[in-house]
């Protein structure tokens, strides 16, 4: 196998591209490959040497940043197969999510308002099984059944449940005074 | 007998020779300089034993610059010209201090960074820290009897781009080769992990004199890696002494102060509050000028009420950090205190409730950062195998771009771990647009008015087309120093637009280059020699690497016709070494860096592969 900068993230760190991932593993192949690339190992060698040791250890943490995030791998993954899985013209979502992130979205604001740390908690619990569920039919739907359309649309819906969590993430900061 | 040692051609005489390297703690009270000496960590300390140098820089009119302890005793007799806390103005406008009419400063609104007005001149906080930067230099080279190779300097890790832009700056200023940019809590957390070889997930919270970071590290397998930081880059020890301040003139009904009384009262509620550390109650007295004298008693109660407030808004970043990190108070092993501040039994027991556990105080909290730092100096120097523990540290702010309305963008999240990139296209809003405009913010907030803009810059000679048709490449790269580059190319005619950054706060090149100038107009024979100096080092520094790289393995990645344009290149550059003109040393120099960059390259690849390689054949 070729070893350039234009390898795949999987290519980079000699994983077959699927969504299944053996985590531990992904991290030992992080550090080591770290370990030979980072800019503290050519602080004293010549700038050309810390330039391309730049490049490299930032490429390295972009696949990492990549691989180790579940969502952002069946996005990426996606992508490999040729579909913008979050591309503007892809906006159609199921009814049914829609009003429940609608409701999502109220709690927050209730819990937010009413400073009831307990409800937020709730909100956050429930918007997390949900996440999880999806996580586990994308295992299905990118490694068994290659149904990428199934795929996409799941993957939105997990965009939007980073959003939510990001809006509850700031829903207790704004509590926290 | 004793077997006769017989170097290899070319190299040095001395190839395992120990570089001089040192860590420095730029803090806002105190500042250290610290080195390793036979394989441990040291702080150097002073020609009377001691190892802080206090952060304080007195100005006289015949432009004699006291630094330290002298300069502590003069503050109060000659407070506009004993210049303390610089750090908190580092990167700053005045519009950013909102306490200034607290400080006895005559502060001049800077277009690049607010400066302080003394009978020397008008100071900017980068010449200021470089004079106190110049001190601790002197002291290494003294202790250490060499000139150094470089230092890491610390900064809190809640400090934003031009705050660590300035700081560097400042390095420069005082001649000093910066080998990194290193956190306060990180260096921290090497000078403790080193010293415990422990494992697991460590909080260090670090209150300094003037800024307050929490970091979340995993200490796992020789690495250091940090999940979250967060802080608060305005809020320290200093904070503490002035509530004390402000209750003083309360309880004495405002009474009119001359500058030297407020920085009398200043230093007598430091006193004070040092002093509650290990008792219940104090007494503070001071003689104003007016002859009015001031005589109360604080007690702990009193106290711990007064600065309730400021104990609270060191927790919520810590949740935050927490939150952040995925992680929750439970998983977190120990917790590590830094910085002079934590020495407040109040900050204590708060860190301790929080986290259900006691804190971590057994190495000297106004040490450890200095201590990690030359830790780290002495692998960056080369000193070591560097592959005993690898350092992963993040940003600490979100960097973001501005977008129509005013909205800031992020491009590059918080705690993403350095060196990161990423590339953004963007296109023309009208036909035959040759230019377009990019602002640089950093920050949290999703209004740029509310980020801290750090860069604005115009892409120029774009090739007109019709609106929406051109596509622009701009590429963010933080280094890790956590310093931010930009560059720009339009993709469709391959014109690669210049930028420069102009810091919105912070110097440029070339006003480090006046600032060094006017600072050796006396001395500018010394100033050539020591340029000169400077580039034969630099150039001796690039032979020697590329020796030891061709000898690793350039005989197996590079041809003959290669090798042998290398070594011609450095007889050459070995030659001007020998003459003595620096401008021709440092064009030599960065050809011979052009020349081996296809080598450097490669050699990088090969290092990447035997990982691989070395993966594979654990995982059969």
């Amino acid at each position: 196998m070729a070893l350039d900068f234009h390898q795949n993230h999987f290519e980079l760190f000699g994983l077959t591209p699927r969504y299944e991932l053996d985590n531990a593993a992904l991290d030992a192949t992080f550090r080591s490959l770290q370990n030979q690339v980072h800019p503290d190992k050519f602080a004293h060698l010549s700038d050309a040497e810390k330039r391309v040791s730049m490049q490299w250890s930032t490429r390295v943490n972009e696949a990492y940043q990549t691989l180790k995030s579940p969502l952002n791998r069946a996005i990426y993954l996606l992508q490999l197969h040729g579909i913008e899985a979050l591309a503007q013209t892809n906006t159609q979502l199921p009814m049914a999510f829609l009003m429940q992130q609608i409701d999502w979205r109220e709690a927050i604001q209730d819990a937010q308002q009413a400073a009831d740390m307990t409800a937020l908690q709730q909100v956050e619990a429930d918007v997390a099984t949900h996440g999880k569920r999806w996580r586990e039919q994308l295992l299905t739907q990118l490694d068994q059944q290659q149904d990428w359309r199934a795929a996409t649309d799941n993957v939105r819906q997990l965009k939007f449940i980073e959003k939510i969590m990001s809006e509850i993430d700031d829903a207790y900061a704004a509590m926290d005074v | 007998m004793a077997l006769l040692q017989i170097s290899e051609p070319g190299m040095s005489t001395a190839p395992h020779q120990h570089r001089l390297a040192v860590g420095i703690d730029l803090g806002t009270t105190n500042s250290l300089v610290a080195s390793v000496r036979n394989g441990v960590a040291v702080v150097l300390n002073d020609e009377d034993g001691r190892a802080l140098l206090p952060s304080v820089v007195h100005y006289q009119a015949d432009q004699t610059v006291t630094v330290g302890y002298a300069a502590l005793a003069l503050q109060s007799a000659d407070p506009h010209n004993t210049l303390v806390s610089i750090k908190r103005f580092m990167g700053r406008g005045l519009a950013d201090i909102v306490d200034a009419a607290s400080f006895p400063y005559q502060f001049v609104d800077a277009p690049g960074m607010v400066q302080l007005k003394t009978c020397a001149g008008v100071k900017s906080p980068v010449a200021v820290s470089a004079d106190i930067l110049r001190v601790l230099r002197d002291r290494a080279e003294r202790s250490l009897g060499g000139e150094l190779v470089g230092a890491v300097i610390t900064v809190p890790a809640y400090f934003d781009d031009a705050q660590r832009q300035a700081t560097k700056d400042a390095a420069k200023f005082a001649g000093l080769n910066v080998l990194r940019l290193l956190n306060e809590p990180t260096a921290a957390a090497i000078a403790y992990g080193l010293d415990n070889a422990s494992e697991g997930v460590y909080a260090v919270f670090d209150l300094g004199g003037g800024t307050f970071d929490i970091s979340i590290l995993r200490l796992s397998q020789g690495v250091f890696e940090v999940l979250a930081t967060n802080g608060d880059a305005a809020l320290g020890g200093d904070d503490f002494d002035h509530r004390i301040y402000c209750w003083v003139l309360e309880q004495a009904k405002f009474p009119i102060l001359t500058a030297g009384d407020t920085r009398l009262l200043l230093t007598k509620a430091r006193a004070a509050k040092e002093t509650l550390t290990d008792h219940t109650q104090v007494n503070i007295s001071a003689l104003l000028a007016s002859g009015e004298m001031i005589n109360l008693e604080l007690t702990t109660a009193i106290f711990n009420e007064i600065t309730a407030s400021l104990v609270n808004k060191t927790l919520s970043p810590t949740r935050k950090a927490l939150r952040d990190a995925g992680l929750t108070v439970e998983d977190v092993k120990g917790v590590v205190m830094v910085g002079g501040s934590t020495r407040m039994p109040r900050i204590q027991s708060a860190v301790a409730e929080f986290f259900q556990q006691a804190p971590l105080t057994n190495l000297d909290p106004d040490k450890v950062v200095a201590l990690g730092a030359a830790i780290q100096a002495n692998v960056l120097a080369g000193n070591r195998a560097a592959d005993d523990w690898l350092l992963l540290d993040v940003i600490p702010l979100s960097l973001g771009i501005e977008t129509m309305g005013g909205l800031a963008e992020k491009i590059i999240p918080r705690n993403t771990t350095i060196p990161a990139g990423r590339a953004q296209e963007f296109t023309t809003y009208k036909d035959g647009q040759t230019a377009m405009s990019i602002h640089l913010v950093q920050g949290e907030r999703e209004l740029v008015s509310d980020c801290r803009s750090l860069a604005k810059f115009e892409l120029r000679g774009i090739p007109p087309m019709v609106a929406g048709a051109a596509r622009i490449r701009v590429t963010f790269q933080v280094d890790a120093d956590g310093l931010l580059s930009v560059s720009a190319e339009e993709l469709k005619s391959g014109v690669q637009a210049t930028i420069v950054v102009k810091p919105a706060y912070g110097l440029s090149d070339d006003d480090i280059t006046k600032m060094l100038k006017s600072s050796n107009e006396n001395a500018s024979l010394d100033m050539q020699l020591r340029a000169l100096q400077e580039a034969r080092v630099e150039a001796q520094r690039l032979i020697d690497a590329i020796h030891s790289a061709l000898a690793e393995n350039g005989d197996s990645l590079l041809s003959d016709a290669e090798i042998q344009q290398i070594n011609a290149e450095i007889t050459q550059l070995q030659s001007y070494i020998a003459a003595d003109n620096h401008r021709v040393i440092i064009d030599a120099t960065e050809a011979l860096n052009q020349t081996t960059s296809n080598f450097a390259a490669k050699r990088m690849d090969n290092s990447v592969k035997q990982v691989l390689a070395g993966q594979r054949i654990d995982t059969l």
